[in-house]
């Protein structure tokens, strides 16, 4: 089931040229991030020789849950990538260890608590719920149904605005005044 | 020389906007004319010096003067001429620049154009907009000068970034910037009015013009910046959820609400209050972002505190001008007048409802982006908040926002029809079940999602048009007065048609690649043929290049669709040779509205052959063809001729006392 080394195959000036890289591409991540110009996309390194036909598992069912939890996988040297998307070394070996552990037979809750186990809640792209992240995935709901409430009280005041125009001894008051100038 | 003069300017730039934040103001306190006056000639004349400052800078980079530090470090002498040039603002100096620059653009504008304007008003804004420049310009002077000199000088600079040599990072930075700073004229005026006490519809009238021109150049930058990251980072991925793309995705969601809310505020005289924060956030967000992209405190907060002199001194301006303008909001924002009441469905209660919904979406996107470095700083644990996240809290956020937005201008003012508005939308109804029929009839194993996705955007792109067919009512006038009432129609109604059936073409790009996209990922030796997305591709082998500053490896392949010859497709690796950098040349075929996406992985040691993998994205460019189509709808809601004539014809004179409390 693993992809068999006879199938592994390396550019050229290998892994030399793979490191030099992968350092220039952490490299363009910091200056990126220090000050680049642009805002959008800055921090996605600039090219992605992501997944490797030589990684690809035989049967197409296994590699497809190893595709999805790839996509939910930091690249734990990248800025804010999955390890799908990463071309870093250590995606790579992320990635076949991912494709190790479902040919092994793990579940994918399996293969995430033992990478969870080996590198913290970093590894993982959605945040898992729990007393330190209750607040980041309560925030939507809460600050929707807040906005809610503040628009309907907000109605509720401008209603009884209204309905203080139609105050009856304010109404008399004005049919006094009014009477007063027409008299 | 020049860059001396360059330098000169920018502290004079300084110092008239030191003049410019405290006279007008006190001018507009005591009631001096002459005083308020000198706010135009002030702004205009530090634009001036802004941009002579600019230009000292651009012609540094142009003539690669190396004795500049900044040229040294982001320029080289074989750079092609346009990207010595828009190197100028490729780094953190040069942007800040750029930045301030069109800061002082906006002011002159207000100053040239603002003649209708209440002087006080006026007077008042200006002296906020120069707030705004002094604090940035005393922070490029003191932590981020790009004139500072290099002794001796280097016969050679360190090129710029290679991903930076792109046309596309050419445009993406002053786009997004004109949206970015384009919102602190909303913020100028809102401050404006909550030091004045008294706000109007004249102001929602004055406001939106400039939000909407704004609004325009944010989403150009957006889309621009998207499709660059599409098509220079090589896997086809056009959006990430990245703190740095959220920095300015953020300020466009609460730009938006704004665009909304001070329609209401303009028409009915409602939600005055609402607009007025909405204002201030808007820039709060976009402040945020500068200080997210340019502190570096992204990439990791203890970096930030190793070298913090930048970082600091922008969250020093952050925090004055967020907490100042709230503070200020805080102590006003309840002696201004409400007015306009109106039923929860109405017009209004649909844009309160939009409103609700991209605000959220704006604070959803906030807390996640900020999150984790939260946690870092108080010592808790490393988490990471990625697309993932996002997906599961935006995308929920935005489902029934866009079902929505089709009611939003068939409801009347203060008091709608709701089930008469769902009667007229039968056409986007039928639409709608129309697509995700074809959709589930016509595609094998596809996700009832996405066919959804697709029912909605259907849903979206026929019902923006509702209005504007109802209103010319074709079916009873006949074609021909009909097409004369469609002309005789206010442009905003169409500028809102535009930009909704944008939306709709924007969410049709995103599902159609995202859900019915295909990757294939091989190794190709030349002569190989590989089927994808209904082209078979051979590869005819690699090719060495070399171009003005990098050398190239370039694949070419051959196309075929059917049995027919279909031209050939060239992918390439390039090799920056100062920085010793690569970056990769996707190659891209566009049929439609779909693309066929190659890219060059590594190459093989033996035969020339190479791992490739090719994409077919379908319906992908609409994604930004939508957002085009959107800043569109915005130029010509712009065009209407209420918001060009648009200032208010009331003006007060001279002696405009401190209203205070309830004007």
């Amino acid at each position: 089931m693993l992809p068999s080394s006879g199938r592994l195959r390396r550019s050229p000036n290998g892994r030399a040229s793979r490191v030099r890289r992968c350092l220039a591409m952490i490299g363009v991540g910091l200056l990126l991030a220090s000050g680049a110009a642009a805002p959008v996309g800055m921090l996605a390194p600039q090219a992605a020789f992501a997944v490797n036909p030589d990684e690809v598992l035989a049967d197409p069912a296994l590699e497809a849950r190893a595709r999805a939890l790839s996509a939910g996988l930091r690249c734990l040297v990248c800025q804010n990538q999955s390890i799908d998307d990463s071309n870093a070394d250590l995606a790579r070996d992320l990635r076949l260890l991912v494709r190790q552990r479902l040919a092994a037979g793990d579940t994918d809750e399996q293969v995430i608590a033992y990478l969870v186990d080996r590198y913290g809640d970093f590894v993982l792209l959605r945040p898992p719920l729990q007393w330190d992240t209750m607040l980041l995935w309560a925030a939507p709901a809460a600050i929707l149904l807040a906005g809610v409430a503040a628009a309907w009280l907000a109605t509720r005041r401008s209603g009884r605005r209204e309905v203080e125009r139609l105050d009856a001894a304010e109404e008399a008051a004005l049919a006094k005044a009014v009477d007063g100038e027409l008299r | 020389m020049i860059v001396e003069t360059g330098h000169y300017a920018l502290i004079l730039a300084l110092s008239l906007a030191l003049i410019q934040s405290v006279l007008p103001l006190v001018g507009a306190r005591i009631g001096d004319a002459r005083m308020m006056e000198t706010g135009r000639s002030t702004a205009v004349g530090g634009f001036l010096l802004l941009a002579l400052s600019f230009t000292a800078l651009v012609v540094a980079y142009g003539t690669s003067d190396f004795s500049v530090l900044n040229v040294f470090a982001n320029s080289h002498s074989q750079q092609p001429l346009i990207y010595k040039l828009t190197a100028t603002w490729g780094n953190h100096e040069g942007s800040m620049l750029l930045w301030v620059l069109i800061l002082g653009f906006f002011g002159a504008l207000v100053a040239a154009f603002g003649r209708d304007l209440p002087e006080s008003l006026r007077a008042n804004v200006l002296s906020v907009q120069a707030w705004i420049t002094s604090a940035f310009l005393l922070f490029i002077l003191t932590t981020s000068n790009p004139f500072t000199r290099l002794v001796p000088t280097p016969p050679e600079g360190q090129d710029l970034n290679p991903i930076l040599q792109d046309i596309g990072l050419a445009i993406h930075p002053p786009l997004l910037y004109l949206g970015y700073v384009g919102f602190s004229i909303a913020f100028s005026f809102a401050v404006a009015a909550l030091i004045d006490g008294r706000v109007d519809a004249a102001w929602a009238r004055w406001v939106r013009p400039w939000t909407l021109a704004a609004w325009i150049f944010l989403t150009c930058g957006i889309a621009v910046g998207s499709y660059w990251a599409y098509y220079e980072l090589g896997w086809g991925g056009w959006w990430f959820w990245d703190p740095v793309e959220n920095a300015s995705f953020m300020p466009w969601l609460s730009g938006t609400a704004l665009l909304h809310s001070a329609l209401v505020m303009e028409k009915r005289s409602a939600l005055k209050i609402w607009t007025i924060l909405l204002a201030i956030l808007t820039f709060s967000l976009s402040l945020l972002g500068t200080f997210l992209v340019r502190s570096g405190v992204l990439t990791s907060v203890h970096a930030f505190a190793t070298d913090p002199a930048r970082g600091v001194f922008i969250l020093a301006i952050l925090c004055l001008f967020i907490g100042g303008s709230l503070a200020l909001f805080a102590l006003r924002a309840s002696s201004l007048e409400t007015g306009g009441l109106f039923a929860p469905i109405s017009r209004e209660g649909s844009l309160v409802l939009n409103n609700l919904f991209l605000t959220t979406a704006a604070a959803t996107v906030l807390i996640g982006t900020l999150y984790p470095l939260f946690l870092d700083v108080l010592g808790g644990a490393k988490i990471s908040v990625g697309a993932p996240f996002f997906n599961l809290t935006f995308g929920p956020l935005m489902v029934p926002l866009l079902f929505a937005v089709p009611f939003g201008p068939l409801l009347a003012w203060k008091r709608g029809d709701l089930l008469g508005a769902a009667q007229r939308l039968y056409a986007a109804a039928g639409a709608a079940l129309l697509a995700v029929i074809l959709v589930i009839a016509f595609t094998r194993g596809v996700a009832v999602l996405a066919a959804l996705g697709i029912g909605l955007s259907a849903w979206l792109m026929v019902g923006s048009f509702v209005d504007l067919w109802e209103r010319a009512n074709f079916r009873r006038a006949g074609f021909r007065i009909g097409l004369s009432r469609l002309a005789g129609l206010p442009r905003s109604a169409f500028g809102t048609a535009i930009a909704h059936f944008g939306l709709g073409a924007t969410l049709l790009g995103i599902v159609g690649a995202s859900a019915f996209g295909t990757e294939v990922i091989t190794t190709m030796k030349p002569g190989d043929t590989v089927a994808a997305g209904g082209y078979e591709i051979r590869f005819e082998g690699l090719s060495q290049r070399t171009g003005p500053n990098f050398t190239a490896e370039v694949g070419t392949f051959r196309l075929m669709r059917g049995n027919a010859e279909s031209g050939t497709l060239e992918s390439s690796r390039r090799l920056y040779t100062a920085r010793q950098m690569p970056t990769t040349e996707a190659g891209i075929r566009t049929r439609l509205f779909s693309q066929l996406y190659l890219s060059l992985g590594d190459a093989d040691a033996n035969g020339g052959a190479t791992v490739v993998r090719i994409w077919h994205k379908p319906l992908v460019t609409l994604i930004w063809l939508g957002a085009l189509v959107m800043a569109g709808g915005g130029i010509v809601s712009l065009a209407d001729r209420r918001l060009r004539i648009g200032a208010p014809a009331r003006r007060r004179h001279g002696k405009a006392k401190p209203a205070g409390a309830t004007a």
